[in-house]
């Protein structure tokens, strides 16, 4: 098996070439998905090779292009929609919410919708407040729904492949941070299954509970912890909805001491979800309080010193573990 | 007051012609006639005893009746093929009996039992049959025009001859869905049949109050796609007039738009006073009673006998007699299943 070293955004388009080879119902739409090649890059060169009916450029409205993927899955087509960036996400919301979500459970089981809907999320480019929040745990808030995040190259093309061959709606998070980022994939794209958190880099003492793009300064701040003689376990969700609850537990269970690094805010959000079933499940095995590591509550401002300080860093990270282990 | 025969407004411009009245004088065919009849009867009827089943609390939840604008599914939804696809509002129990569903699973669905045709996850507002490409039941103003959208472009991508169907009331207009699925729709040339039911009011707010142009079809028009209005009060016209539409459609010229000028004689739901119109403009859009118009004239002009009508209310009368009971007879789907269904392929919670 060869090994390949590329940037996420090639590990993406990857997989959307994978998949539109793979099977014949799928497609892509989108803002600017084909003549542009995609606001980032990452469907560069698919709409020469599969041409304007499979690669479908779509005026700027989020909220019909979203239902029409909903509609077009409902009729038998796996469609792919890709939203420029989380924000713009929220005029679509209506679709994701009152159609996808709902129409399996309201229509007594008769329907299921194998949409797919990819878009960027998080912040770091200085791209001030509406286009830089991470709002994926209020997406996983809702029933009906699958929210995934994928961290790794290896996961960028392949949790794709196994949304498409998921019977229901599966919302893809892709942290824009990441997309330059280089990493390593081996052979050719395949389904990476959408269940089971990963264990990223095992350890002892406490355990760094994490997804997408904060994976990557949760592990550089492990290296800095090891430096110091801190043996931390690292766990990539992978999957926000629904969240494997076994590999967290298994994990707390195994270090007694847990931090959630979150980069949605704090309030509400996905890290509180995390640690009320830690405390549920698993509230015995704790030798200290769960901790958080999450974005201020502020909508994200454009100056670099005020963005590094509103979104969690490495060394964040580094002192809430020292606060947790003292 | 908004009276039947005074469209004109101040901000109204002048669209495409209204297609001209034709009434059961243009029809033939005794059998095609009594059809129609039968099922604005039915509906009719359905609904009555819907509303005597919510004071009686059977039913729950919004009830939202379709008296007064039955023409337009007896009259519309015969003319879609098994193949095609039909989205509806939450005012839909009329185009689901139309449509075929049967009476005993929407009065189950209304019920709450799981005999209905949404197993009681839906109510009155979400009915559903997949078998029979009836798509809902959408209690969201214009979220089924996307989805509409959607269908049509799924058939034309797999090379299918199906119309899309999207039902939808003159409030949706207001809606941006609506502008972008229109537009969508004619940029990418799909088959969707976007059919709007213009009652003249956005639940308590009058059309006037709530569009700048009035004119629904004119608007509709500024998408350059083809645009027509009709006399919804009319089932005759309804049915040519969406024919023609479907026929249209079918040529794969891109979507149409079809405007039924109609008007819904009993209140939004069953918690609305009415105080937005006074009863006088009701009293007279009731003298032009799609269901007794219809009935009068097919028998002046000697398509029907002076019977049928009888004929037909024992025969309506029984239909629903036996949905009641169907319904009454319907079991309740047990809690354990509660959960059931959110995922097509489960999951932890």
């Amino acid at each position: 098996m060869t090994t390949q070293t590329i940037a996420y955004r090639e590990a993406l388009r990857q997989g959307l070439r994978e998949a539109l080879i793979r099977d014949e119902r799928v497609f892509l739409m989108g803002e600017d998905v084909g003549r542009y090649g995609g606001t980032y890059a990452v469907s560069h060169g698919l709409l020469e090779e599969f041409g304007e009916a499979r690669i479908r450029d779509t005026p700027l409205s989020e909220s019909t292009f979203t239902g029409a993927g909903i509609g077009a899955a409902l009729n038998g087509m796996r469609p792919i929609v890709e939203i420029m960036t989380v924000n713009f996400s929220l005029l679509a919301l209506d679709q994701i919410m009152n159609n996808a979500a709902t129409l399996r459970h309201m229509s007594g089981g008769q329907y299921n919708v194998p949409v797919v809907i990819r878009m960027t999320t998080g912040g770091g480019r200085q791209l001030a407040a509406q286009h830089s929040h991470s709002l994926e745990g209020w997406y996983a808030h809702i029933p009906g729904l699958r929210i995934v995040a994928p961290a790794t190259h290896e996961d960028a093309r392949g949790m794709l492949l196994a949304a498409l061959e998921d019977p229901d709606p599966v919302l893809i998070f892709e942290h824009a941070l990441l997309l330059n980022a280089e990493g390593t994939v081996e052979g050719e794209p395949h389904p990476m299954e959408l269940d089971h958190a990963a264990i990223r880099r095992e350890g002892s003492q406490v355990s760094l509970i994490t997804y997408g793009g904060m994976l990557h300064k949760t592990l550089a701040a492990a290296e800095q912890l090891a430096a110091e003689g801190i043996d931390a376990e690292v766990l990539d969700l992978r999957t926000l909805r629904p969240l494997d609850d076994a590999a967290i537990m298994a994990s707390v269970a195994k270090t007694h001491r847990v931090v959630v690094i979150d980069e949605g805010w704090r309030s509400g959000s996905l890290s509180a979800e995390i640690i009320a079933r830690i405390n549920e499940q698993a509230f015995f095995e704790l030798d200290g309080p769960p901790v958080r590591v999450c974005s201020q509550e502020v909508p994200v401002p454009y100056a670099k010193h005020l963005e590094d300080a509103a979104i969690p860093q490495v060394e964040d990270i580094v002192v809430a573990v020292h606060g947790l282990l003292g | 007051m908004t009276a039947p025969d005074t469209r004109e407004s101040p901000n109204t411009k002048q669209g495409p012609d209204i297609r001209p009245a034709i009434g059961a004088a243009g029809l033939d065919d005794p059998d095609r006639a009594r059809a129609l009849l039968w099922q604005m009867v039915r509906i009719r009827r359905f609904e009555e005893k819907c509303a005597e089943l919510y004071s009686a609390g059977k039913i729950r939840g919004f009830l939202h009746l379709y008296i007064g604008e039955e023409a337009i599914a007896a009259g519309a939804i015969p003319a879609l093929r098994d193949i095609d696809n039909v989205l509806a509002t939450y005012r839909e129990h009329g185009h689901a009996l139309a449509r075929g569903l049967p009476p005993g699973e929407i009065m189950a669905e209304m019920y709450g039992k799981q005999e209905g045709c949404s197993r009681g996850h839906g109510g009155s507002m979400h009915l559903f049959d997949a078998g029979r490409r009836f798509v809902g039941g959408s209690a969201i103003v214009g979220g089924s025009l996307p989805l509409a959208v959607g269908f049509a472009l799924a058939d034309k991508l797999a090379g299918r001859d199906s119309v899309t169907a999207c039902f939808f009331g003159d409030g949706a207009v207001a809606e941006g869905e609506f502008h972008e699925s229109l537009n969508l729709a004619t940029l990418w040339q799909l088959p969707v049949l976007f059919l709007c039911e213009n009652n003249l009011y956005a639940m308590g707010t009058a059309l006037e109050r709530h569009q700048s142009q009035s004119d629904l079809a004119a608007k509709a028009a500024a998408y350059q796609l083809r645009s027509e209005a009709v006399d919804g009060m009319d089932v005759v016209a309804v049915a040519r007039a969406t024919e023609a539409a479907l026929e249209y459609v079918r040529g794969g010229q891109g979507p149409m738009f079809l405007e039924y000028r109609t008007y819904r004689f009993r209140a939004h739901s069953m918690f609305d006073p009415e105080r937005y119109r006074d009863k006088e403009e009701v009293a007279q859009w009731k003298q032009r009673c799609p269901v007794e118009t219809f009935a009068r004239d097919a028998v002046a002009c000697g398509l029907l006998g002076a019977s049928v009508r009888d004929e037909i209310e024992r025969e309506v009368a029984e239909e629903i007699d036996a949905a009641v009971a169907f319904a009454e007879e319907g079991t309740w789907e047990p809690v354990e299943n509660l959960c059931h269904d959110v995922y097509a392929r489960e999951v932890r919670p």
